[in-house]
């Protein structure tokens, strides 16, 4: 077998250790916490006989261990359980909504990873002059700010002092493509901004990183432009780290989306996951708590998969 | 050494409201609660940053706010410190089961984000401020281990470790009297940054609803409270998402001179 298909594939297999792990944390942290479930979804003012309803409903009567196995495989049989609050199938409440996340964060990740890109080259290319200094000092501020507070400023920025937008984001089913990506503008925009300065500061690390190797000497000394030494020799080079930058910062959005589907009232998964967990609807936030850490955990395993494929000692071993 | 501007007008900003947070009581022109005017007022002169969605006084809920916020973040992060410090130190210098044990399950709990953590626990707790804080705590605590650890083990392998060991100094010793003085200044400078992540933190729990609750009053509840009115063009939900921004603007400004000052200070006798 090639080396480099047994490292993916160790580091594959990992991934889904981690993963079952996680779910084992994600149970635990809310099954086997201090205090009782039963009382904490139907609060201190409880009936003994609703207490004792609510727990024979969920199983809690049962031992721990076997409701895990129990929840474990049915989420590997895609059945994810009925909400407690409404009694509808999570399954199929999760199918709606995920895809309207992924939309969301697809959408962010298109613009922003080629203008992070683009704008990291800029300021490696003038390292130390204005383009670097303006780049730098703006993406500095915002990487200081939460999601929603990075929000709030675009919205009163963007729907009152220049109106061109609306400030809710409101998707259903049936809407076209585009409507859809008018929609989803404000959103979009945050999340880019939130996300851009990180992307942006690591490629110019990694940039500034391969400029002080001996060969990019040799191409200055041969008379090569700037740009040209940083696009031919520079950047192919700088591949691997800002691949896996640029992964990590997607698994970045997937929680960013959270607070900024909430923001803007957008019906999707993290709206979902926050209204539960304020309502206190076990199920559904083990679910989808499972969902968002799987993706992170994937997009984790995928940069390092990346960082794996893209070395090229590593490629063609001796 | 010269402090450079930005770290001063950081340290500025920082005291200022430390200051506010501190004296609270005595500051706010209003009580937390009162409700003294109309419904979103325009800043005046009675009432600098204006009136919120329920006619209450917005500076004095952002100095009352501030106190929680602040609060809360600082207690979080010394729990972190606490106890991240001293078990990475520990997984350092015992390593052996111990180390592998602690390093693993930190690897799990980072594998996850640390929202989507507090989310889930929070829908099984009450939610209140010890809960709060030893949520957040724990969950940046994992932080605090990778970096003490990291730090640690530099440390460890120290010929002075060494000769205490030799001397037959005692594990405490060794992490208190050896390891401590020496990783304190790269921990100060972290205890900035994770200051600010637990402002951040604790600021989008309440604006989520699941942070600090009512009749309590913090900065991202503020901004929950009062963002409807930006879709009439009320500015009141920007003044404490502005404060929060400040904060740790500023906060920032002063780590990232601490920061630079102990890597100086590591490099050479010169500067």
């Amino acid at each position: 077998m090639h080396p480099i298909l047994k490292l993916v594939a160790q580091r594959i297999a990992l991934g889904l250790l981690l993963l079952l792990a996680v779910s084992l944390l994600i149970f635990l942290g809310t099954e086997a916490l201090p205090g009782d479930v039963a009382q904490a979804i139907l609060g201190q003012s409880a009936t003994p006989e609703a207490l004792a309803n609510l727990r024979e409903s969920l199983g809690l009567n049962r031992p721990a261990y076997v409701r895990y196995f129990d929840w474990l495989g049915g989420i590997l049989t895609g059945d994810f359980g009925v909400a407690l609050t409404n009694g509808q199938d999570i399954g199929q409440a999760i199918g709606q909504r995920l895809g309207n996340t992924l939309f969301l964060a697809a959408c962010a990740a298109v613009i922003s990873v080629p203008l992070a890109i683009l704008l990291g080259l800029i300021a490696a290319r003038y390292n130390g002059r204005w383009p670097d200094k303006v780049i730098s000092g703006v993406t500095l501020s915002t990487i200081s700010l939460p999601e929603f507070v990075a929000a709030y400023f675009v919205i009163f920025l963007l729907t009152q002092v220049f109106p061109i937008f609306q400030p809710v984001a409101m998707v259903f089913p049936g809407m076209g493509f585009w409507e859809r990506l008018q929609a989803v503008a404000l959103p979009v925009i945050v999340l880019v901004l939130v996300v851009l300065a990180h992307m942006m500061r690591m490629t110019r690390a990694a940039i500034l990183n391969v400029m002080q190797s001996a060969y990019i000497e040799t191409a200055e000394l041969k008379g090569l432009s700037p740009m040209r030494v940083i696009w031919q020799h520079a950047f192919p080079n700088a591949i691997a780290p800002i691949v896996s930058v640029v992964v990590l910062n997607l698994a970045y959005l997937v929680v960013g989306v959270v607070v900024v589907e909430v923001v803007f009232g957008y019906n999707a998964l993290g709206q979902y996951l926050v209204d539960h967990v304020a309502k206190r609807d076990l199920p559904v936030v083990q679910a989808v708590g499972l969902i968002f850490a799987a993706v992170y955990i994937g997009l984790n395993i995928l940069a390092d998969v990346i960082g794996i494929v893209s070395n090229p000692r590593l490629r063609h071993p001796k | 050494m010269k402090m450079p501007l930005s770290a001063l007008i950081g340290l500025i900003l920082t005291g200022l409201f430390l200051f506010c947070a501190i004296f609270a009581q005595w500051i706010a022109p209003y009580p937390l609660d009162a409700v003294i005017g109309g419904v979103w007022e325009a800043p005046s002169e009675r009432h600098w940053l204006g009136t919120d969605t329920i006619g209450r006084d917005i500076l004095s809920r952002m100095i009352y706010g501030g106190q929680i916020t602040i609060f809360v973040a600082l207690a979080s992060s010394l729990l972190s410190f606490g106890l991240g410090s001293f078990l990475g130190f520990l997984a350092a210098v015992k390593g052996g089961w111990i180390d592998q044990g602690v390093s693993r399950l930190v690897d799990l709990m980072m594998a996850i984000p640390s929202l989507i953590v507090a989310l889930v626990v929070l829908s099984v707790l009450p939610i209140n401020l010890t809960v709060l804080i030893m949520v957040m705590g724990l969950l940046d605590a994992t932080r605090v281990f990778r970096l003490s650890r990291a730090v640690a083990m530099d440390i460890t392998v120290m010929d002075y470790v060494e000769a205490a060991k030799l001397r037959g100094e005692g594990q405490s010793w060794i992490i208190f009297r050896e390891i401590l003085p020496n990783a304190l200044s790269p921990l100060v400078a972290e205890f900035g940054l994770r200051f600010i992540f637990a402002v951040l933190f604790i600021s989008t729990l309440s604006f989520l609803g699941l942070g600090i609750q009512p009749p309590l009053a913090d900065w991202g509840g503020m901004v929950k409270e009062n963002k409807d009115g930006l879709i009439y063009g009320k500015s009141a939900a920007l003044m404490p998402a502005l404060a929060i921004a400040l904060l740790a603007i500023s906060v920032n400004l002063v780590a990232d001179w601490i920061l630079s000052r102990t890597t100086s200070l590591k490099g050479g006798r010169g500067g």
